[in-house]
């Protein structure tokens, strides 16, 4: 197996509710989701989805119910809620300052 | 996020435990399913898909743990390993049977032990404000602590600054007048402020008032609460009702609480006020009270003492014929009270200290024998997903069950030690063990048994956890990690087992010196033969005994009857009998001696003639009494060795004058004979100088009967009480016992014996636990080493060599936990050097002999794996692995 970078500790949380943004998902449209949009850069050892729902469950930010998928399985739908789109903002707003910080560093290393 | 709705959630969880792992299942299973499709539907085979999906997915076990312990209480997993543990013990009963049996032991002697010294020396007096409380007392060359005179008492009590009361006690007997029968019963007298200092109230009536021991005051009298339970049927009407007490009427005016005691005289059972002065009480030079004092608020111990210095200073000016010497000892009241139990508590203490020490460790090594067996479970669980922490937790949960289990059997062994311990204590001496009603299960004690608990939990649950430590967790999955961890365990087991050993041999030690000192108590030179020798103690009412040929009538009336009595060689009386204190003091003065005024102070007994010749005691010099030597012929002494070493030093005192120290004419008296020295005091105590004075000379209305018996000594104690009785009903007859019980049941012999039995019990079982645990290891490392054995042996090592190898480990260990003991023992011992009886602390036969036994006993218990480790077969050995 090709060693692909690891996820950014913290970030699952924050990418989990922004795949969410868009429509409900249940587990495994999730995975697909995060690994199409970032080109298959991001990778999620899948299985670890399911700590993380259990945990966005417990804070409230997103909800969960049965339903039946389009090939007629049933599969646990996972929807943002209004605590968990605030919480979304929180986390971008962080991710991105930190971004800016590490980004300045690395800048400053550049030019030394 | 709001900690309440997620705490909701979480509750709702719990009820809802299945369908949640269900729900997580199926979820799971989806995904990989759908994974799984995509797979296919790539082209990949249907085997290469689902290997392909589980390596993307992870470890599914532990996603699902982890999910569970988001939305689950922490305590819920707690549970889960402790009904794990619960399970892994009951399938291995014989190791959490043993552990949980040592760690009782361990325990409940730790806890036991603890009460007592909980109830004797943390708990404060059972008196108002008594850290305030002093004992209050004279002191003289040879008494550190004396008696006060009543004289100097009214003076320091008028005198001092320092204490917002100073009263006095002193103990006396009574002659009960019942409607059969004359009973003697135990009293004491005491100034009027007595219980009001102590702050004590009265369960019924009311206590004494001031004013009210005067001489010539009402007589009145206070009951024990057992005195009025017993005699008096708890009748609350007592109050007011007269009593009679050695022929004279005593008003009852109160009933003392149930709950009060005073050790000194823990069994009087009426408490009357001082009143008339006797015969000691009109001298100033006669010493009989004892006193307490409460200090003033703001004054230091320091400063009342500097107070009372001045004020007896004072009195030796004054009155320098009875004062000169006269000092004053001033101590805490507990001194007094618990002062002598408080080395022996002290050295039990930290010998069943040392004993938990033990048991912790030799559980700890049972553990780590067992983790080692348990390595491929830890290791699964390892792979499985379980972190290095949540496997510290599983051990840690284990280990407090053990200590639980340990803590909740040591509660049992505790309660039924101190109820042996109590019981040990001979009864007449329990009234002067003022705490013993108290020793019991109580909040101290619990918290106490807890906090050892957490202790020996905490060393419990660190030594798997410390070996879980040092082990990669993957290593166990396969056999060959096994000679690294085999070393490891090694290293460990080997250093907790001189641990064991080296306590084993400080509580050898102890138990041994002990011993000696317990023997030595007991087989101290005496003077006298103290087997076939009954005694019996005689009170005569004083309105029917006035007069001296009264009484000497009575004296010989007594010899006369109980000598013919069958089996009674010979009887003598005395005013005290051997073996008791060194008391009823007299100051002697040698005429013709240079005299500056100084106290020789000197026991003074009162004998009859046949007294000597019934003690067997050796006549030395010169001769006894005769019979018919009273108050007509001039009056003489008999002295003992230690009197004429210390006062006639290369003379003959034969023939010699003593007087007291006016030389009054009337005192003086010639020195007749001389004995070879009858210990009069405490089996531990010093022999002092003592004079013996014929009986028919000073008479007195209480006294004591020896009776040398030819049969059992036992047999006779009843006849002589009643055959003393015949001669007079109003006689009062008590404390009839064997001179053998009498010097067992002595406080210094109970407190010896006690403390050796202890501290032997404990040395016993430290030595087993230490043996065991030695086996222990030397028998795992031969089981370890089976293989390399095997390869020496077919190599060509000689049955021999393999003896010396796995010896030589036992020898080693051994002679390090035994080297380490005996050195940490002389520490100890020097702690011990209180409670020791002619023993000294640096004592080599007894290292010697610890030394011995402990190596005798190791070498026989590593024999036996040494022995296996000779008889393996090289080729089974090698084909085993």
């Amino acid at each position: 197996m090709a060693k692909k970078p690891d996820l950014l500790p913290g970030t699952l949380d924050m990418l989990i509710l922004k795949t969410l943004t868009r429509s409900p998902l249940h587990g495994y449209g999730i995975a697909l989701s995060i690994k199409r949009l970032s080109d298959d850069v991001l990778t999620v050892e899948e299985g670890s989805l399911y700590p993380a729902l259990q945990r966005l469950l417990l804070q409230g930010w997103v909800k969960a119910e049965w339903k039946m998928t389009e090939t007629n399985r049933r599969a646990r739908f996972y929807t943002l809620t209004a605590a968990g789109r605030k919480q979304l903002g929180i986390e971008i707003s962080q991710f991105e300052q930190m971004m800016v910080a590490i980004g300045r560093v690395l800048e400053d290393a550049v030019e030394a | 996020m709001n900690p309440l709705t997620s705490f909701a959630h979480k509750v709702a969880m719990l009820f809802n435990r299945k369908n949640f792992g269900s729900e997580l299942d199926e979820e799971m299973a989806f995904h990989r399913a759908q994974a799984e499709r995509e797979f296919i539907a790539g082209g990949l085979s249907p085997e290469a898909a689902r290997y392909k999906v589980l390596q993307q997915f992870g470890n599914s076990t532990l996603l699902r743990e982890q999910s569970h312990g988001i939305v689950s209480f922490r305590a819920e997993t707690v549970l889960q390993d402790i009904r794990f543990g619960m399970r892994q013990m009951r399938k291995r009963p014989a190791f959490a049977i043993t552990a949980t049996l040592i760690l009782a032991l361990g325990m409940g002697v730790s806890v036991a032990i603890f009460g007592f010294v909980d109830s004797a020396l943390l708990q404060p007096l059972p008196y108002a404000n008594p850290s305030r409380l002093m004992s209050v007392n004279e002191s003289a060359a040879v008494f550190p602590r004396s008696n006060l005179s009543r004289e100097d008492y009214d003076d320091w009590k008028r005198l001092n600054r320092s204490f917002s009361s100073i009263e006095v006690y002193t103990g006396t007997g009574y002659l009960l007048r019942g409607a059969a029968s004359t009973e003697p019963v135990p009293a004491a007298r005491v100034s009027d402020g007595f219980f009001t200092t102590l702050g004590v109230k009265p369960f019924l009536g009311r206590v004494f008032l001031a004013g009210e021991d005067k001489p010539g005051g009402a007589k009145i009298v206070l009951l024990s609460y057992g005195t009025w339970v017993k005699r008096f049927g708890a009748r609350a009407n007592v109050i007011g009702q007269s009593v009679n007490l050695s022929g004279d009427a005593y008003t009852i005016v109160g009933v003392l609480p149930r709950e009060f005691s005073f050790a000194p005289r823990g069994n009087a059972e009426f408490w009357a006020p001082l009143l008339d002065k006797n015969g000691c009480e009109q001298r100033r030079s006669c010493h009989n009270l004892d006193g307490i004092g409460r200090l003033r608020d703001g004054v230091s111990a320091q400063a009342a003492m500097q107070d009372l210095k001045a004020i007896a200073a004072q009195l030796e000016r004054q009155y320098p014929g009875s004062n000169q010497g006269q000092g004053v000892s001033l101590l805490p009241l507990s001194e007094i009270i618990v002062g002598d139990v408080r080395p022996i508590l002290l050295t039990l203490l930290v010998g069943a200290g040392l004993l938990l020490v033990i048991a912790c460790v030799n559980v700890a090594s049972l553990l780590l024998v067992r983790s080692e067996s348990r390595r491929r479970e830890i290791a699964v669980r390892g792979a499985l997903g379980a972190t290095r922490a949540r496997l510290s937790r599983q051990f840690v949960t284990e280990g407090l069950l053990l200590a639980s289990a340990g803590c909740a059997g040591g509660f049992a062994v505790a309660k039924w030690l101190m109820m042996l311990m109590t019981r040990m204590v001979p009864k007449d001496v329990a009234p002067r063990v003022p705490f013993l009603a108290q020793v019991g299960i109580n909040g101290h004690t619990a918290a106490f048994a807890a906090m050892i608990a957490l202790l020996a939990a905490v060393v419990l649950a660190a030594t798997p956890v410390l070996r879980l430590s040092f082990q990669d967790i993957q290593d166990g999955l396969g056999e060959g990690g096994r000679a690294a961890a085999g070393r490891l365990w090694r290293r460990m087991g080997a250093n907790l087992v001189v641990v064991e050993l080296a306590v084993a041999v400080v509580l050898l030690v102890g138990a041994g010196l002990l011993g000696q000192s317990f023997y030595k108590l007991l087989h101290v030179e005496t003077g006298f033969d103290t087997t076939h020798l009954a005694t019996v103690q005689v009170m005569a009412p004083d309105n029917l005994y006035t007069k001296d040929p009264q009484k000497i009538a009575l004296y010989r009336e007594i010899q006369r009857r109980l000598g013919s009595l069958p089996g009674v060689q010979s009887v003598g009386l005395a005013s005290v009998l051997p073996i008791n204190c060194n008391c009823n003091t007299d100051w002697i003065r040698f005429v013709g001696k240079p005299f500056h005024g100084e106290h020789n102070e000197v026991d003074e007994r009162d004998i009859s003639p046949g007294y000597m010749n019934t003690l067997k005691a050796r006549l030395v010099r010169g001769r006894m009494f005769r019979e018919d030597e009273d108050a007509s012929k001039p009056q003489a002494i008999v002295i003992n060795e230690t009197l004429a070493r210390k006062f006639y030093p290369g003379e003959d005192p034969i023939g010699k004058k003593v007087a007291d120290l006016s030389l009054d004419p009337k005192s003086m008296r010639e020195v007749i004979g001389v004995v070879a020295d009858v210990r009069e005091g405490a089996l531990d105590d010093a022999v002092w100088p003592t004079e013996y004075q014929a009986i028919y000379f000073g008479t007195d209305n209480q006294f004591s009967v020896a009776v040398r018996t030819a049969q059992d000594e036992k047999t006779v104690l009843p006849i002589v009480v009643s055959t003393i009785r015949q001669i007079d009903p109003n006689l009062g007859v008590y404390g009839e016992i064997t001179m053998t019980d009498q010097m067992n049941a002595s406080q210094s012999a109970v407190l010896h014996s006690l403390s050796t039995w202890l501290v032997g019990g404990f040395a016993v079982i430290a030595l087993v636990l230490g043996v065991v645990g030695l086996y222990g290891v030397i028998a795992y490392s031969v089981s370890q080493r089976t293989r390399e054995i095997g390869v020496r042996m077919a190599l060509g090592a000689q049955r021999s060599s393999v003896y010396k190898m796995v010896m030589g480990e036992a020898c080693w260990l051994t002679a390090t936990g035994v080297g380490i003991g005996l050195i940490s023992s002389v520490g100890t011992s020097l702690l011990m050097r209180k409670v020791l009886f002619g023993v000294a602390v640096w004592n080599v036969p007894t290292l010697l002999g610890v030394a011995l036994v402990l190596g005798t006993a190791s070498l026989a218990a590593s024999f036996l794996p040494a022995h296996r480790a000779a008889s393996i077969n090289p080729t089974e050995a090698l084909r085993a692995e």
